[in-house]
């Protein structure tokens, strides 16, 4: 298989802060991975050091096994897809995919253009102007226009932002279908924790301009590294040292035996359609969500209720 | 050199020969003495700045500056109304614009040379009147401080115009319903609300009419005959019939001195921070 | 109330602004020679194009304004693009102090650099000089056009042009200049507009058979007479308003 994408020790310093601190990552080829992160932590900083926009400060970016540091964006092996999408105002969308193969002076770039437009879903609209597509439009042009390359390695920056949710719900299906039929690596980078969840193949989680961890969607929600990471892939409920997620937070009116609990009183409840979440006030002033399907809410405002959950679902850190 | 340096190379090439270099000379020849063909030679004197001392010389400086702030004071009382107005003009506001840079953008001399034609002896305001009989013999409405004024408004009130309608662009019409509904009379209203909100734009617009102003040159040429010498005139003489090369640096460097004095002091204050 | 004192006011301002010229372009169709209206005439138009000095000043500063126009949109799109990518203090710093500086003295600085340098050159002023002096105050105004449209360029085309392998001279050249162009043809036609109307500068720098139009029509004001300088001002001011109005419709796309 090969490691296509290698940090090693790779450190960003603007004056007065640290983007990047000292992070690390090998990334295999052919996979679909996700950069996650709060805005600020670094995550654009480093997609831009990998793309060759910025220079490390310290540490080595290797592509395909070989270090790149000093190379130009021109020079890697490396395609883009911004999060504006940067397609050029002045050429159509055919003349957009086929601006990187004018560059390299291939013979059939109409042909390959037509192709990845085709692959986008985009064969129809090849002569309209940037200004006359929609959004999700654009996207597909600014991947059809990366991807005709066949690149190494696609960096996608956060490009489902711009999107309305029930489109970015459709994109991210296509972007994983694209990139198991193209086989090209990708690398995404969001702020959404839905996003990196559910597309990739592993995710690291970045804050502060480190990587806390980097795993499976499995590995990274289920078995956290840190309390950052618990918080950020999804809400949890704080008892003291140990985090409880909602979905595993019950809640009963009698007593439960033999599992740890809390006494407290319903204060709120949110439908979210298919299922419910209750909001209780416990009696130490803190608060917990418990997470219960639709047809087992027979709860009211008020009622003294008693929180409790399995120790084995306990979340513990140092 | 990187690919941004080569960009650069031209202008910096350009203006390092023919801009910071000829004022280098400049600079070096106010110091030295006037050659007997006019040229410049040693020895190194200060003479060429204590002969300013000279009332002769001192009268120029003072008429200078004397006639820019006067000609500066007249484009903001007549420019300012003429800002507000284009402000609240609402959908025509460019079309205003339009109308008050349009003069601007033909030629200097030729809107120069059409107050000459309007004033002079046989001009029209000379003919008009004696032939309605209004006076006897020509008015002397030509070569004299007055029309010199009167041709640096007319030229340069744009240039106070332009700066004061974009600071007032941005004053907020709920600043003045909330004066008036605070029972401020309209005049009040202008003195305490409005002027205090326009005051970086009356700062700017005053700067950039004083600045050329002060180095007027063609305008008291054409329109002050001999009599009204400021310094641009003493320059340029100087360089031509006197050849006095040092005396004329000297000069020049006064005048350069005080535009760049100001237009650091515009640059630094709070205001021009506010207006960019 | 006060809007209509106001609006009034605003009138005979901009009346005060575009009378004077009004009447010189008026009294250029005059038959007689006074300030007096004597009938509708085109004599003063035809006398204007039928003299030689007049049309020899029209040809010199055609030819200066095109040359100092073509090296001076060159040159400052270069420098408006330089600095854009990373600021150049010096370099914006001086050419902001050349659209300060007194045009007397930016034209008595370079009679000096030129007698000094004709010295050792043995060259003597000419329509060569006049086209260094005006591509030198020029380069500031172009700047100040294409600086003014790359701000609202958005910077991450070019990186998506290196991104997709164009070195930065062609993400320059194929994704940068198609979006000033029309911005570099405005700068132009300013440039040209700028060269052709000066005169301080040109009467110092010029050579003794460069004279320009602006030069002549000095003189002719000066002896004050004829209604030929009205006929010549009526034409260089609809010239040049038309090209400032293309100028700024171009700036605007």
């Amino acid at each position: 298989m090969g490691v296509v994408l290698e940090l090693r020790n790779v450190v960003k310093e603007f004056p007065g802060h640290r983007a990047v601190d000292d992070i690390s990552l090998a990334l295999e080829r052919g996979g679909f991975y996700s950069l996650l992160g709060p805005s600020g932590c670094g995550k654009t900083t480093t997609l831009r050091m990998i793309g060759g926009f910025e220079q490390p400060s310290h540490g080595d970016v290797l592509l395909d096994g070989k270090v790149v540091n000093g190379l130009k964006p021109f020079e890697r092996d490396v395609s883009t897809v911004f999060q504006n999408y940067a397609l050029f105002p002045h050429l159509t969308a055919r003349g957009n995919v086929e601006f990187g193969l004018r560059e390299r002076k291939l013979a059939d770039r109409q042909a390959r253009a037509e192709r990845a437009l085709e692959l986008v879903q985009m064969g129809g609209k090849q002569d309209r102007t940037p200004a006359q597509l929609s959004g999700g439009e654009k996207q597909r042009v600014a991947l059809a226009r990366s991807l005709v390359l066949e690149p190494q390695l696609l960096l996608l920056d956060e490009p489902l932002a711009a999107l309305d949710p029930k489109l970015r719900k459709e994109m991210r299906s296509e972007l994983k279908a694209m990139q198991r039929k193209t086989g090209v690596t990708f690398l995404f980078v969001t702020h959404d924790q839905e996003e990196a969840l559910s597309m990739s193949d592993k995710v690291a989680v970045m804050n502060n301009g480190r990587i806390e961890q980097f795993g499976t969607p499995e590995d990274v929600y289920l078995r956290p590294a840190t309390r950052f990471v618990a918080g950020f892939l999804g809400a949890i409920n704080w008892f003291g040292a140990a985090g409880v997620r909602p979905e595993s937070t019950r809640i009963s009116r009698a007593k439960p035996e033999g599992v740890p609990c809390r006494r407290g009183s319903v204060e709120s409840s949110l439908f979210f359609g298919n299922c419910v979440h209750l909001n209780s006030l416990l009696e130490d002033g803190s608060r917990a969500i418990s997470e219960l399907p639709r047809e087992e809410n027979h709860f009211t405002e008020g009622e003294p209720v008693w929180v409790h959950w399995a120790a084995a679902d306990e979340l513990h850190f140092e | 050199m990187s690919p941004r340096q080569w960009f650069l190379f031209p202008a910096r090439l350009w203006m390092a020969l023919f801009f910071a270099a000829p004022l280098a000379i400049v600079c070096g020849y106010s110091f030295l003495t006037r050659g007997d063909y006019g040229g410049v030679e040693r020895p190194w004197t200060l003479e060429s700045f204590t002969r300013f001392a000279d009332p002769l010389y001192l009268a120029i400086v003072w008429r200078s500056v004397w006639i820019a702030a006067l000609a500066t004071l007249l484009c903001a009382v007549l420019g300012f109304p003429l800002a507000l107005f284009i402000s609240r003009a609402g959908r025509h506001r460019n079309l205003y614009l339009q109308l008050v840079l349009l003069p601007f953008w033909t030629s200097f001399l030729i809107r120069t040379y059409a107050w000459i034609f309007i004033l002079r002896d046989t001009g029209l305001i000379n003919t008009a009147l004696l032939r309605l009989h209004v006076i006897a013999s020509p008015m002397q409405l030509l070569y004299n401080d007055g029309a010199v004024l009167l041709g640096l408004v007319y030229n340069f009130l744009p240039f106070f115009v332009l700066p004061m309608y974009a600071t007032l662009e941005r004053l907020d019409p709920a600043l003045l319903e909330a004066a008036a509904d605070l029972g401020a009379r309209p005049f009040t209203t202008l003195w305490r609300v409005i002027i205090p909100v326009a005051a970086p734009g009356l700062v700017a617009g005053s700067v950039l009419v004083f600045i050329p102003c002060l180095g007027a040159y063609l305008t008291p040429d054409l329109l002050g005959g001999g009599k009204t010498v400021m310094l641009g005139n003493l320059v340029q003489n100087q360089f031509t019939t006197a050849r006095d090369w040092p005396f004329g640096s000297a000069a020049s460097l006064v005048l350069m001195a005080s535009s760049a004095l100001l237009l650091a002091l515009l640059m630094r204050s709070r205001m021009a921070k506010e207006l960019m | 109330m006060k809007s209509r004192a106001l609006g009034i006011y605003a009138l005979c301002a901009l009346a005060f602004l575009h009378v004077p010229l009004l009447i010189l372009i008026a009294f250029s169709f005059n038959a007689s020679r006074f300030t007096m209206w004597e009938g509708f005439s085109l004599r003063w138009y035809q006398a204007a194009m039928s003299d030689p000095q007049l049309i020899e000043g029209l040809i010199n500063s055609v030819i200066i304004a095109i040359v100092a126009a073509l090296l001076s949109t060159a040159i400052g799109t270069f420098a408006a693009y330089g600095v854009w990518r990373k600021s150049a203090p010096l370099l914006s710093g001086s050419l902001y102090l050349s659209l300060v500086t007194p045009e007397i003295v930016t034209g008595v600085s370079l009679l000096a650099l030129f007698q000094w340098g004709f010295h050792f050159l043995h060259l003597r002023l000419g329509l060569y000089t006049v086209i260094i002096a005006h591509v030198a105050f020029s380069i500031a105004y172009v700047a100040i056009v294409i600086s003014a449209r790359l701000r609202n360029f958005d910077r991450s085309l070019e990186e998506a042009a290196m991104d997709l392998g164009a070195s930065e001279w062609h993400a320059f050249t194929r994704v940068t200049l198609p979006a000033l162009a029309p911005a570099i043809a405005a700068a132009g036609l300013l440039a040209l507009v700028v060269s052709f109307d000066d005169y301080v500068i040109t009467s110092l720098v010029a050579g003794v058979d460069s004279q320009t139009l602006p030069m002549v029509i000095y003189a002719m004001a000066r002896r004050g007479v004829s209604p030929v300088v009205n006929a010549v001002s009526a034409m260089i001011v609809v010239a040049f308003g038309a090209i400032i109005l293309l100028s700024q419709r171009l700036e605007r796309a």
